[in-house]
């Protein structure tokens, strides 16, 4: 994934430190000659004013013109409204016969799936999860979420093989692709749910296109990836039997990929499931939109009744194609056949008698004892906890030494200092040309005129960020030494990682206040569990061979961790800082639901208010703001993954 | 091959632009509107718990009386015009004056027709709870405001007092109000009404003093009891400059607005939601059982339903 990559002699560290301080060098040697002439012309430490873009007037242009050729320009008759028109179709095909299957139909295929390619453990696991949805209450809720994802997941999918198909294939297009896919990953889909609206309408159609775009680039990368990494010999013995291109194509690079498009597979349904919920705030209906409905009266027990289907689908969906990755199940044709024939007739019976709805009164309800512990969590940890204090002062404590001296250190900063700053990291870490993409993308922020409250949100995330890495950090190495804990820890990880964030929003207000304390909170919680899991994987993956010559050396266990394992895990690490900023910022900015204010206020106002021009610069900001952050922290040598 | 795959391509996107002939945008339900094939409705829920409260009762009368299936979209008032505009929702039942929106789809487009009053009127405020009221009785006009800036402080408002806003959704010009007023606080936007809530009962609860932008009718006033702060009176007009507000808010009857075809086709849920029209008082009630004590808007709605015959009797066409 790392477009450019620095190959940064590791072996050489002296002349490392060489190329550091001579890149230094040149860009101190750059700020002596530009900042007096910049000094000179805008004085002053905030963005100067001349060198801002006001795009509210040609914004709310285009968003009225919208509106108003929406019914009756042919842009939208004929392409906008056919698109609209077939997902719709689609939605519903797959919605009607999900509800036409029934629940004991849809469990059973599912749980037929499961086993022919992943096994019985997979398959038994699978029919739980989908009782446990209908046992919650949430059968409806979940088809239709389910309806949207295999649509959803289909399109991403399509259009993912494509572009990896293309990038794989042609060295340009590689080359061509590659910004455009980064970009599509460190967008946070609430930047762009406001545009995608205004052309669709809220709705079904807007959240499939929304979701596509945030869950295609995984599957275009491990695509291109996988068609890339084929075995030349391989390729050479096809070739030499006379194969075409083309067949070259079919019979050896694309099954050789298989592992890759798996996964690829894999990680698309993961952020569409993710996206299912931030869809909803779009009218996506489904899981999310029971999510976001218990959001507003303020009742984690019913959000929670609507979250854990959501958190059960994404295990099952992840285990299932996590196992057809590493090889499944080779089957028998007879056992297909029995299977499917048992899965179909097990939902013919259910039909037959009449039960193709869930049962109401085999549901579950989990929402008033979830409230109870809720309330007793915040009666009593709120505030008055003797010697430690409550939540409430820990998040004012926090607000007051923590996010507002960063928040008034950076703003105090002259303008120029930051892109200064902000070029030495990324030059450092990277090379010239990611140093530049960063500068450019902090100073389109400037331009855009919201340098003030994209500082804000930048002065969160770096704390947040801080926060992350320090439990993260501690959590991964207590991981990687003991089996036990990790294997205690595994389940907590995946509840954490796929819950919906908008579950914990309430907890996070009702623990720590309204403001930019919550936020950070919640940031927290979603970008911890790819931290730990990366950390403890690269902590693990340290040469054996050096753990035991350091041992026999007579190294203590907390020399070892020093000098030998964090040093050798260092690309790891490295990773791990770039996703928990990436993650962070994701949730930083949905932190404007409970007053995290700034840029992410700006994106929700955009949205409520249907006002083009707050939104979608704000949402611009957010997108430079990642790209920024992304190429600060990229490490030489990057996964082709986002969210581990 | 390459000129075969461009013919194809050609030919895919002349059948997809022209073969197929044009799309209406606005002819769109959701795909999971009326799946047993009955008749359906689709309404707006708003993220406030009296506008579902609304949706609940009109439901549950739609579907139990009319022999309807309605389908809900959660959505925000603004998006909410352009779903009413674009046929993906019928209706919106609570809308909070939007003269823009209005001049554009009901005078100009004419794709959405008013539906008449709530019954409800509304009212915007500023609210500092009873019990501190209580205790400093002037702190009740916008002129003391400042002597208690110290006690309204918290660590997000800055060394200002806070004036707690809520959902980016809402009406507001209390920016521009602090502002022209030239009081010492800070506006904190709590960012959705669930945090607001949160943040309030949580002050309740240890008895602190706060500032808040609310509204009424709202069932948080049976839990918290808050006393309105006078703010200069509001004169017709005085709030049409949005930079230079200096009065207080209108009190504004709510409105039902439905979309224009719906309105003309819908039958008898058009008719019915038409004639929807209830008190603050019955809104409340509703509303305190949803958000309070945590029934489903169904149980909610058939609790009211049931001891309030006589009114909804009228509705029904």
């Amino acid at each position: 994934m790392a477009s450019i990559t620095a190959t940064a002699p590791r072996a050489l560290p002296a002349l490392l430190r060489n190329r550091a301080a001579a890149k230094l060098g040149l860009l101190a040697l750059a700020a002596v000659v530009l900042v007096p002439l910049a000094q000179a012309r805008w004085t002053g430490g905030a963005w100067p004013e001349a060198l801002t873009v006001d795009l509210t007037g040609p914004l709310t242009g285009v968003s009225d013109w919208i509106i108003d050729n929406r019914d009756s320009h042919p842009l939208f008759l004929y392409f906008f409204g056919h698109v609209s028109n077939a997902v719709v179709l689609c939605v519903r095909a797959v919605y009607l016969a999900l509800l036409a299957a029934g629940w004991a139909g849809v469990t059973a295929v599912a749980a037929f799936l499961a086993w022919r390619f992943a096994g019985v453990r997979q398959a038994l696991g699978t029919a739980a999860a989908f009782l446990a949805c209908g046992l919650l209450g949430m059968w409806v809720p979940t088809m239709q979420t389910l309806a949207l994802m295999v649509v959803a997941v289909l399109a991403s999918v399509a259009v993912g093989a494509l572009l990896g198909l293309a990038a794989g294939l042609s060295d340009r297009m590689d080359r061509a692709l590659r910004p455009v896919l980064d970009t599509m990953q460190v967008l946070p889909a609430f930047a762009y749910l406001l545009p995608v609206v205004l052309v669709f309408g809220i709705g079904v159609p807007a959240a499939v296109l929304a979701t596509v775009v945030y869950a295609a680039p995984p599957m275009a990368r491990l695509t291109a990836l996988g068609l890339r990494g084929a075995d030349q010999g391989v390729l050479e013995a096809v070739e030499s039997l006379g194969a075409t291109a083309r067949q070259r194509l079919v019979t050896a690079r694309i099954p050789l990929a298989r592992g890759q498009l798996l996964l690829g597979l894999n990680q698309t349904i993961m952020m569409a499931l993710s996206m299912a919920v931030i869809a909803s705030v779009i009218g996506a209906g489904g899981l999310g939109d029971r999510v976001y409905q218990a959001l507003a009266t303020v009742d984690v027990g019913a959000a929670l009744a609507a979250g854990i289907p959501i958190v059960l689908l994404a295990v099952v969906l992840d285990r299932v194609t996590a196992a057809a990755g590493d090889g499944g199940t080779a089957g028998h044709r007879a056992g297909w056949t029995y299977a499917l024939g048992a899965a179909l007739a097990v939902a013919v019976a259910g039909r037959l008698l009449g039960r193709t709805d869930w049962p109401e009164a085999w549901t579950l309800n989990i929402a008033e004892p979830v409230n109870r512990a809720v309330d007793w969590m915040t009666a009593h940890l709120y505030s008055g906890v003797p010697v430690v204090g409550g939540t409430a002062d820990w998040a004012g404590r926090f607000t007051t030494w923590v996010l507002d001296p960063l928040r008034d250190g950076l703003l105090w900063l002259p303008w120029w200092s930051v892109l200064l700053v902000v070029a030495a990291l990324a030059w450092l870490i990277g090379t010239w040309r990611t140093a530049l993409t960063a500068v450019l993308a902090m100073a389109a922020i400037g331009v855009l005129g919201v340098w003030e409250p994209a500082l804000d949100t930048l002065s969160q995330v770096l704390a947040a960020v801080a926060v992350t890495l320090v439990l993260g950090f501690a959590t991964a190495v207590a991981a990687a030494r003991s089996d036990r804990f990790e294997r205690l820890l595994r389940p907590v990880l995946d509840v954490f990682q796929t819950m919906p964030q908008f579950v914990y929003l309430i907890p996070v207000v009702a623990l720590f206040g309204v403001g930019r304390a919550p936020a950070v909170a919640a940031a927290v919680v979603y970008a911890l569990p790819a931290v730990v899991r990366i950390t403890a994987q690269g902590l693990r993956e340290v040469d054996p061979a050096a753990m035991e010559s350091s041992r026999s050396l007579g190294a203590t266990g907390g020399q070892q961790l020093r000098q030998v394992q964090l040093p050798l895990a260092r690309p790891a690490l490295l990773l791990a800082v770039n996703q928990g900023v990436v993650l962070v910022l994701a949730v930083v900015i949905i932190g404007g639901l409970v007053g995290g204010g700034a840029l992410g206020y700006d994106v929700v106002f955009g949205l409520a208010q249907g006002d083009l021009a707050t939104g979608l610069v704000a949402g611009a900001a957010i997108v430079c703001l990642g790209l920024m952050l992304d190429r600060v922290t990229q490490p030489t040598d990057r996964r082709a993954k986002k969210g581990a | 091959m390459r000129t075969r795959t461009g013919t194809v391509a050609a030919a895919g996107l002349l059948a997809l632009t022209t073969g197929c002939g044009a799309a209406d945008m606005t002819q769109q339900a959701s795909p999971f509107a009326g799946a047993q094939g009955t008749k359906s409705v689709t309404l707006s829920v708003q993220s406030w718990v009296g506008a579902q409260a609304n949706v609940a009762v009109a439901r549950y009368l739609l579907e139990h009386e009319l022999g309807y299936r309605v389908d809900t979209v959660q959505i925000d008032e603004v998006p909410a015009w352009d779903a009413l505009s674009q046929g993906r929702v019928d209706a919106l039942l609570e809308d909070w004056g939007h003269p823009e929106e209005e001049q554009r789809y009901v005078e100009d487009k004419k794709t959405i027709v008013n539906g008449g009053g709530l019954g409800v009127t509304g009212h915007i405020g500023w609210y500092v709870p009873t019990y501190f009221a209580k205790q400093h009785p002037d702190v009740t006009d916008w002129k003391n405001l400042d002597k208690y800036a110290d006690e309204f402080r918290t660590p997000e408002s800055g060394g200002k007092g806070q004036l707690m806003d809520g959902s980016p959704s809402y009406v507001t010009n209390d920016k521009a109000l602090v502002k022209n007023l030239k009081l010492d606080y800070q506006v904190v936007f709590a960012g959705s009404e669930a945090a607001q809530i949160t943040q309030i009962k949580q002050f309740a609860k240890e008895k602190k003093p706060f500032l808040t932008y609310w509204y009424s009718p709202q069932w948080l006033f049976r839990k918290v009891p808050m006393t309105e702060v006078k703010l200069p009176a509001y004169e017709e007009g005085c709030d049409a400059d949005p930079a230079a507000v200096a009065c207080a808010y209108p009190h504004t009857p709510l409105q039902k607005y439905l979309n224009a075809d719906f309105a003309r086709d819908g039958g008898e849920a058009a008719a019915f939601l038409k004639k929807f029209r209830w008190t603050t008082e019955d809104q409340n009630a509703v509303s305190l059982m949803i958000a309070e004590q945590r029934l489903t808007p169904e149980e909610a709605a058939r609790k009211w339903v049931d001891s309030h015959e006589s009114t909804w009797r009228a509705w029904l066409p």
